[in-house]
């Protein structure tokens, strides 16, 4: 009852969608497959994250070195703790580093800017599970705008 | 209901008291019959009166109102579903239509349900099949689809079908109907030998009375829900109730009015 | 008086609704509740064909054009903002969690969905489902079982080559046609889209609309009044109704997936 022919049109059927279903994962939603523990963890404690999300990218002068992997909220602070995944290749950042919350573009998404510190006998490299202290927030249009408003108001 | 049904002992099916009717309109009435085995009994009747109604109920696939059907002295309605599957393999239907599975050819059309039931091997149902397609005349067709087939021919597959798993009862749904003479002629043939060779029951349902007179050994006459007459050919022919000479004899008017029920025509018309 | 009269067609029509859909629930639980045979997989494979391989083209063509004019339409209004490069993630997102499931169902409610009603109806009406219980088969395992499953596989495959082919379209008109850097075209669409947010429920939405619409192809094929009017009525009920099916599920599961 089956031809030849069916058959291999349904199998050819079958792959070209699997094909497309690899495509979306691997090219288009760019999932990495994780090859054993790769990563190292940091954590950076900020007042406002704004448009920050799970999974923005980590770059240090725009070449991305992790992603953000949760945001949790420091129950006794009342603060965002983001939990950082950063790529094992680039483990070499001194403990001065600074994060902040930076936009691409004028309207784009944020992203966390990774500044190096300076290097010194005395400084450690950050390793797994530390903590950046020197983090700068993100910046909050309505808080800028309330502060220029501010300031030419009371020039006057 | 004044007709007793002698209940003979050799009798396959047992059509009792039955009751059915489709939202309001009742179309069986009281109906009791027996079909014996190893005949041909043909139930007669005016078009649109349900006979194949009744042959669905024979084969457990409407439900009575009330009434029972007996299969080999089963109640094919008050049985589980594996029951009634195990009953239709014994009973086949050759529907109006032919019914053949559109979709595969004359061969895979006959060898369907031995496939699904024998559990024989392929070869042992491949020459099954021939033979049962010889024994319609259709051998030369078994590659063909049934599309390609005429409307006699297609009949002739489906019977090939129906007799596949050998039953023990065939149920002819209006074999007849819409057939040229010569498809019609094979047909009533094949009907008769096949009942005799292979000791089949046989219930024709059908209103060619030419046709059923000279193929049934019992024939029972419905019309207006109710079963009216019964008896041999011969009997039938000799009787004297009027609504069965009518029907018999083709007279256009008569018990079965010629119109149906209406105002006064004068009236109507004249205003 | 006319006010009881609507009350009363009201009422009926939710009891016919309810009833209906009792109906094709005890259809599909005949069809799927019991243990698949190894017989039932051939018929399977044919109704893949049938449903799946013959619904390509249409899906592949309806693809590529979707993701070209909405890639067009996109860039004339994101050069506007001087975001022309975000036509990436917009492209790749609406497919994903719009239009690809959603338009990929009611391509298959018009192309598969109308041939299974058409095709199981014209069974019933020649009296081969009737003929399949006379032989002791079950017409709902022997018909509907192979061609739900066959519905169930097909669209979600057809949703992602339909969104497959789009983005591809998107890019064609992106980066061919309007020049837009292949590769931040790329990297902004990598980075916008999430395996689990946008991908898993792209799948979740295609499969749940490949049960409805299949579903309601079958049922209505099943229920049919046996005569060509009644064929070509189911036909038409079929298309309606799964189309209004997937676009109200569609908000409730949007809603759900993306709403909180």
């Amino acid at each position: 009852m089956l031809t030849r022919k069916i058959e291999v049109l349904v199998g050819l059927f079958l792959l070209s969608g699997f094909t497309a279903f690899l495509v979306l994962v691997f090219n288009v939603a760019n999932v990495e497959v994780k090859t054993g523990n790769s990563s190292y963890t940091l954590y950076a404690k900020f007042s406002n994250i704004g448009g920050l999300k799970v999974r923005s990218p980590v770059k240090v002068g725009g070449v991305v070195v992790g992603r953000v992997s949760a945001i949790t909220l420091d129950t006794s602070e009342l603060v965002p703790i983001v939990e950082l995944s950063m790529d094992k290749e680039f483990n070499q950042f001194p403990e001065t580093s600074s994060l902040s919350i930076l936009t691409s573009g004028l309207l784009g998404e944020q992203f966390l800017g990774l500044t190096p510190g300076f290097m010194d006998e005395d400084i450690a490299m950050l390793v797994d599970g530390d903590r950046i202290d020197d983090t700068h927030s993100a910046l909050v249009l309505e808080d800028l705008i309330g502060q220029f408003l501010y300031s030419t108001s009371s020039k006057d | 209901m004044n007709h007793k049904v002698p209940i003979e002992p050799k009798s396959l099916v047992e059509v009792r008291n039955l009751d059915f009717s489709r939202g309001e309109h009742i179309i069986f009435d009281d109906i009791s019959l027996s079909i014996p085995k190893g005949k041909v009994t043909a139930i007669m009747g005016p078009s649109g009166i349900g006979k194949t109604t009744l042959l669905k109920l024979m084969g457990g696939q409407l439900i009575p109102d009330a009434g029972q059907v007996l299969f080999d002295g089963q109640d094919v309605h008050r049985c589980s579903r594996e029951q009634l599957f195990n009953m239709r393999k014994r009973m086949s239907m050759l529907f109006q239509s032919g019914a053949l599975f559109t979709d595969m050819n004359v061969f895979d059309n006959v060898a369907f349900a031995l496939r699904e039931h024998s559990g024989l091997s392929e070869k042992i149902i491949r020459r099954i099949v021939l033979m049962k397609l010889e024994a319609v005349g259709l051998r030369g067709t078994a590659s063909m689809m049934p599309s390609e087939l005429s409307g006699g021919m297609q009949r002739r597959a489906a019977l090939a079908r129906a007799i596949a798993l050998e039953p023990e009862m065939v149920m002819y749904d209006e074999p007849f109907a819409g057939q040229d003479p010569v498809s019609m002629g094979v047909l009533v043939k094949l009907i008769r030998e096949l009942s005799d060779a292979l000791q089949l029951t046989s219930v024709v349902i059908s209103h060619d009375v030419q046709e059923v007179l000279s193929i049934a050994d019992y024939v029972y006459v419905m019309a207006d829900k109710r079963i009216i007459a019964h008896g041999t050919p011969l009997e039938l022919k000799n009787a004297d109730n009027p609504q069965l000479k009518q029907f018999i004899g083709g007279e256009p008017d008569g018990p079965v009015p010629f119109h149906f029920p209406a105002e006064d025509y004068q009236k109507e018309l004249v205003g | 008086m006319n006010m009881t009269n609507q009350l009363a067609s009201l009422g009926r029509l939710t009891i016919d609704f309810v009833v209906g859909l009792g109906r094709a629930g005890l259809m599909l639980w005949g069809a799927i509740a019991r243990k698949p045979r190894i017989k039932g997989f051939p018929l399977f494979v044919r109704q893949l064909y049938i449903v799946g391989v013959q619904s390509m083209v249409l899906i592949f063509v309806s693809g590529l054009f979707i993701g070209m004019v909405l890639a067009l339409q996109g860039y004339n209004i994101l050069v506007g903002f001087g975001t022309e490069e975000s036509l990436g993630p917009m492209v790749a997102l609406s497919l994903l969690r719009e239009l690809g499931p959603v338009v990929t169902a009611l391509l298959f409610a018009g192309r598969a969905g109308s041939a299974l009603t058409a095709e199981i109806g014209l069974m019933k009406s020649t009296e081969q489902l009737s003929s399949l219980e006379m032989m002791a088969i079950d017409p709902l395992r022997q018909i509907i079982a192979p061609r739900f499953w066959a519905g169930v596989v097909s669209l979600p495959m057809l949703a992602l080559i339909f969104t497959a082919v789009g983005i591809y379209g998107g890019h064609v008109v992106g980066v061919e046609w309007k020049g837009i850097d292949s590769g931040s075209f790329w990297s902004i669409l990598q980075a916008s889209v999430e395996w689990r947010e946008d991908i898993v429920n792209c799948i979740i939405k295609s499969l749940v609309f490949a049960v409805v619409v299949t579903w309601i192809a079958l049922y209505r094929g099943y229920r049919v009044i046996p005569n060509p009017e009644g064929i070509s009525k189911a036909t038409t009920q079929t298309v309606v109704q799964s189309s209004l099916a997937v676009l109200a599920l569609d908000f409730l599961l949007t809603a759900v997936m993306f709403g909180r």
